[in-house]
């Protein structure tokens, strides 16, 4: 299999590097890795759904498979990189899925760089909600934080200057955010059927999305401005009744213009963030800011653990027509602790607390490394106080546990 | 009016000058340390850039060890008042591989640090004030591992000494820098080759914390020395850290480009 790969991927290099004195430097320095991690997760519910159709189950296990080949060549200038992604969770069909994470072939310059086929990246400074990062879709049946993403097959080109970087995405097709199904716990009242979905733009996901984007580090300032024009990253839902008399909830996903700003000054101990985008497309335009602070004392747990207290506050001034969200008014306030052990302690936990309606969500992460292989994480996710207009309310009864031991080759 | 002044000037310049007089006569430690560091960071001008894989092997106190393999490029600043530039990759343990660090040095402002998180492919300015904490929880630190730079310390030259088979100038230096975790640091530099061939570390306290020692010493471009096994005992906690450098590679063509934020969040 190693070898079938490899000459695979020679073959894709003998296509890229058509220059045959290129290929024969090519040749000599190839180098092919392979790593990835399985896991298995087990959810702990405290309490049984509140949803009809839900798996009754207070345990839910799954196993998690993701697998890593990088290949490169032209000391590294050249590189090919492939993870697929797996999930298989006995309890939720919905949330048993594959996704190719990353499959593309990059090209670094002196100045420049280039990236071909799918991919991931990453905008913004703040912790507790990532408003401007918008280049991929989320794979919703990850996580309740977001941070999950589906792969987006892009033409990604950045150009380096003493001014800044200029970079440019130019994005084909369109991911669908993934959604749990009947069975599944932390959803939506109504279930999400995929299979209705609508767009604004007739080409629907094959409508051409378009990135821009100026990274510059000025001293301590690290800024970012961007401008996506294209199909909206999350979805409005239509209810509507399947013949068979049950009610779902049809995403449509509309054509929007978004500019953002992302901006962190980093002076010592404190770290200043802030996040704002202005969207049109969704109800009336509107403005969305978040930002906040972290603080870290340092060498304050023992001898060497650091101790980061983080405060953010949450604006959103989107109408009713568009996408809900959480953050339309919130605090949150949080604490990190990075015990700089051999094991990579660390612990972030958390509130997301709505100043208007008092609706709390409350996050614990916690990960320690057991050998060089084997890590042990944990995630706490408790939801309280929603009211039934907040889009947390159906997952009211879905406060739980996640353990995580994950073997790392 | 002005002319008292004057005088006063005058003649309190020509006190200053007899003062030190005797002392420039003779070379005071803290001159003869400084020309013994001068000359330390003379032999390592100019070697452009480099690169190296590291395996870094951590032992606690119960001889448990575990292993991380990093890789780190560092390219050189001409100008001494800047510090030089690196990129480290870790590849081992697997779970943090892929994970960057790219560093512009300093001499005595804090350095400039991004972070790079390959699971979710971001890149975090983060506050490199943490100069005396562990590196990745091994005995070094980061201003241990940082660009050692001649203006980061005041020198002060202590005795002449056998070490091992080598003559070596005991130097006594003091960091210039805040928030670091050392009151001093006494260096042995063999006195052939201006080579660092151990140092002990003092606390906040003033109490020796860590000996650091330097052996298999390879000559590069027929210039540079580097040490290929670095050895860091705690005193205190009786942890220890041996680094093991291997494949390194001088002038590869490394430039300012590649070391960008932009270049690490393309890194694996």
């Amino acid at each position: 299999m190693p070898r079938l790969l490899r000459s695979a991927m020679v073959g894709a290099a003998l296509i890229i590097n058509a220059v045959p004195a290129t290929f024969n430097t090519a040749l000599a320095d190839m180098n092919l890795d392979f790593s990835g991690f399985i896991a298995g997760d087990t959810r702990i519910f405290t309490e049984s759904p509140a949803l009809s159709g839900q798996n009754n189950a207070h345990l839910n296990p799954s196993t998690v498979v993701q697998l890593e080949w990088n290949f490169e060549w032209n000391e590294g200038a050249d590189r090919i990189d492939f993870i697929p992604f797996a999930r298989i969770d006995p309890q939720d069909d919905s949330r048993t899925h594959a996704d190719i994470r990353e499959l593309n072939y990059l090209h670094l310059g002196d100045d420049w760089d280039l990236t071909i086929g799918i991919d991931k990246v990453f905008w913004g400074v703040t912790e507790s909600r990532h408003l401007v990062d918008i280049i991929n879709q989320t794979d919703g049946v990850e996580d309740t934080d977001g941070e999950d993403k589906l792969g987006q097959p892009m033409i990604n080109l950045g150009l380096q200057s003493d001014y800044g970087d200029f970079i440019f995405f130019a994005m084909p097709y369109f991911r669908e955010r993934t959604f749990p199904g009947t069975d599944g716990r932390l959803r939506s009242p109504f279930v999400v059927d995929t299979d209705r979905t609508y767009y604004e733009s007739d080409l629907e996901e094959f409508h051409p999305d378009l990135a821009f984007r100026y990274a510059v580090v000025a001293g301590d300032w690290d800024i970012g401005l961007a401008h996506f024009y294209g199909t909206s990253r999350e979805a409005r839902f239509i209810p509507e009744v399947t013949g068979g008399g049950k009610t779902v909830l049809a995403p449509q996903y509309d054509i929007i213009n978004q500019s953002s700003i992302d901006v962190q000054a980093t002076y010592d101990e404190w770290l200043w963030k802030l996040e704002s985008i202005y969207r049109q497309g969704h109800g009336d335009d509107f403005v969305a800011v978040s930002g906040g602070l972290e603080y870290t004392f340092f060498g304050a747990i023992g001898d060497n653990g650091d101790l980061g207290v983080i405060a953010e506050f949450h604006y959103d001034g989107r109408d009713s027509t568009a996408p809900a969200t959480i953050f339309d008014n919130d605090l949150f306030l949080g604490f990190r602790a990075t015990l700089n052990d051999e094991a990579d302690t660390t612990f972030l936990a958390g509130v997301i607390w709505d100043t208007k309606t008092q609706a709390q969500s409350y996050t614990m992460e916690a990960t320690k490394r057991i050998n060089d292989n084997l890590t042990f994480e944990a995630e706490l996710r408790v939801f309280s106080n929603q009211p039934a207009t907040d889009p947390l309310y159906s997952a009211r009864d879905d406060d739980h546990l996640q353990v995580r031991i994950a073997y790392y080759f | 009016m002005l002319n008292t002044h004057l005088r006063t000037l005058i003649l309190s310049s020509i006190a200053v000058t007899s003062l030190s007089l005797p002392v420039l006569a003779n070379t005071s430690p803290s001159e003869k340390g400084a020309e013994i560091a001068k000359e330390w960071d003379a032999r390592d001008k100019g070697f452009g850039d480099s690169s190296a894989n590291l395996e870094m092997v951590l032992e606690n106190r119960h001889g448990e060890k575990s292993t991380r393999v990093l890789r780190i490029k560092t390219l050189e600043m001409p100008d001494t008042n800047v510090g030089d530039k690196s990129l480290t990759i870790f590849s081992k343990p697997r779970d943090i591989k892929g994970t960057a660090f790219l560093s512009f040095a300093q001499i005595l402002e804090p350095d400039d640090q991004w972070l790079y998180l390959p699971a979710l492919k971001r890149v975090k300015k983060i506050s490199s004030k943490n100069k005396s904490g562990p590196f990745v929880g091994s005995e070094f630190s980061y201003e241990d591992l940082s660009a050692q730079e001649l203006k980061k310390y005041n020198y002060k030259w202590l005795n002449d000494e056998a070490c091992g088979e080598l003559q070596c100038s005991v130097l006594e230096q003091t960091p210039a820098y805040e928030n670091s975790g050392y009151t001093k640091m006494i260096v042995w530099y063999d006195t052939a080759e201006y080579r660092q061939q151990k140092i002990d570390y003092y606390d906040r306290k003033g109490a020796l914390l860590k000996t650091l020692k330097f052996t298999e010493y390879r000559q590069y471009l027929s210039k540079f020395w580097r040490a290929h096994n670095m050895y860091m005992v705690n005193h205190q906690t009786g942890k220890k850290t041996r680094l093991v450098y291997s494949d390194y590679a001088f002038q590869t063509g490394l430039k300012g480009s590649d070391l960008t934020k932009r270049k690490l969040s393309k890194v694996r």
